[in-house]
């Protein structure tokens, strides 16, 4: 065990180091919801968007959840490069945990997302987001979460593809029906009754409501149910991950 | 003294949706410590899914094999820890600086942060790379970038280093460098090298022994003058010679039936 998280924390530290190098990346990242927020948020202020919360209650925990989304079912692009270059295979021959691999990228992962989630959290600070600080801790967490799960079968998705080609096309056609499905941008209580069951099939949508909740200070059973949803969500993604990383190519 | 590489009957077969493809048949194979190895064969023949048997990245669909004093089966990490792997691809990242990429691989083998940041520098003096060291992999040339791979796979000391087609697209210098390099890793350190290769001047010229494989299988094995001699047609036959004797249309039906040992 001591050996798994040494083997994670230098495999983290690796890819700490490399985003850390490429900050600009990371700020590109960031670009889309920062514009969803500073364009698309002030249309909705004076809109009754069927919740308890303002708009910016619902707005901004919606654009974390995309950003998890969108930052995370993406990651495998990163080892698909690696894989390109060889360095996927010469860590496998190393005694490091295979298990660490996964887990290394996911600890860089989720840390970036958090740095992306507070710049996000104060830039709608500033535009008029007013939520308790328990609160938007435990939204970074559901979301850290549904993140680090998302990113694990995107690796894992990368693991068995070879090319960029076979992977893009698997990803945008989960990733575009998950956002609208699960009311990122706009609660899904303004849907008509069919979208609004459709979309109760999509996890997706169970934790955008929780981490809404959470920015309003709500601490029930929404909340519970989204964290379960992450929970679960997370144990199938980290576990088919794993299986991937320990099997690959074997 | 034990064999750097015992292999006995090792298989892998492939399963596909349409078909299955035995790429290995059932190699049986010894390397003695302290021997540079070549292991050639055509493309397709197997070598390059025996090689990755042997480093630990493919489980072997049967067999056995000890490898650097392990068993290949059950204790594949024992494995990892004493061989060296330098891929056909290399394994650096172009984004990373030299300095990086070795102390990170020596933090990988568990040394600490002082002891890596003294292999980093032990290693860049010994592979000529000191000058390079804060510059990202990137920006360095073929030959360069190879000693570079080299240089990290012997982070750990280990006993046996596996080379996978190490001078494909280096200039003939670089080749030549490399090809010292390999020579004096023997001499100073005593290392077992399996080398992989498509230049049969290269196998010629480093290999203590050469082993052919061909549809998956061990065609024949010997020295390069075993081989020149036994299926070249004489002494002063050049390596290519044999190797298209052994593994051309009328060569591989002899094979097929039983594989040769010279």
């Amino acid at each position: 065990m001591s050996h798994l998280l040494t083997d994670t924390g230098i495999i983290a530290g690796r890819y700490v180091r490399q985003t850390l190098a490429s900050r600009l990346g990371v700020l590109f990242g960031l670009l889309q919801p920062l514009l969803f927020l500073v364009f698309f948020g002030p249309l909705l202020r004076d809109i009754d968007l069927g919740g308890a919360g303002d708009s910016w209650q619902t707005l901004v925990p919606g654009l974390l959840v995309q950003l998890g989304l969108f930052s995370s079912a993406f990651a495998g692009f990163t080892l698909l490069i690696e894989k390109q270059h060889g360095v996927v295979e010469r860590l496998r021959v190393t005694p490091v945990s295979r298990l660490a691999l996964l887990l290394g990228r996911l600890v860089r992962d989720v840390l970036q997302l958090f740095a992306q989630s507070l710049l996000l959290v104060l830039v709608g600070v500033a535009f008029g987001l007013r939520s308790p600080v328990a609160g938007v801790a435990i939204g970074f967490v559901l979301v850290g979460v549904l993140a680090a799960s998302l990113a694990s079968l995107s690796y894992a998705l990368a693991m068995r593809v070879t090319s960029p080609q076979e992977f893009a096309p698997v990803i945008n056609s989960l990733n575009l029906p998950a956002v609208l499905l699960s009311g990122i941008l706009l609660p899904m209580a303004l849907a008509p009754d069919w979208l609004d069951a459709v979309s109760h099939f999509v996890p997706f949508r169970y934790v955008v409501d929780a981490v809404r909740d959470a920015f309003m200070g709500h601490y029930g059973g929404t909340l519970a149910l989204g964290a379960l949803v992450a929970l679960a969500l997370a144990a199938a993604s980290l576990g088919l991950g794993t299986r991937v990383f320990r099997k690959a190519g074997a | 003294m034990p064999a750097a590489i015992r292999t006995a009957g090792l298989t892998r077969t492939f399963h596909t949706k349409n078909r299955t493809v035995e790429a290995v048949r059932g190699i049986d194979l010894t390397v003695e410590q302290g021997e540079i190895l070549g292991f050639l064969g055509p493309n397709g023949a197997g070598k390059t899914t025996t090689l990755r048997m042997l480093t630990t990245l493919l489980a072997p669909t049967s067999g056995a094999a000890t490898v650097a004093g392990h068993d290949l089966i059950a204790d594949p990490r024992g494995v990892r820890k004493r061989i060296g792997y330098v891929a056909q691809a290399g394994g650096v990242d172009p984004v990373v600086s030299v300095r990086e990429e070795l102390t990170t691989q020596a933090r990988l083998y568990r040394l600490t942060k002082p002891e890596a940041a003294r292999r980093t520098e032990e290693l860049a003096q010994d592979l000529d790379l000191t000058d390079l060291l804060e510059r990202p992999c990137r920006a360095l040339s073929g030959g360069q970038r190879r000693r570079l791979d080299i240089a990290m796979a012997l982070t750990h000391e280990p006993s046996l280093l596996f080379l996978d087609e190490p001078t494909t697209g280096l200039d003939p210098g670089s080749r030549a460098d490399l090809w010292q390099l390999v020579r004096r890793l023997r001499e100073q350190r005593g290392m077992t090298v399996f080398l992989t290769t498509h230049y049969l001047d290269e196998a010629d010229a480093l290999a203590d022994r050469l082993v052919v494989v061909d549809d998956g299988r061990v065609a024949a094995q010997g020295t390069s003058a075993q081989l020149k001699e036994e299926y070249g047609g004489s002494a002063r036959a050049g390596l290519q010679d044999a190797f298209l004797a052994l593994t051309g249309r009328e060569a591989k039906r002899e094979t097929e039936r039983a594989p040769v040992a010279v």
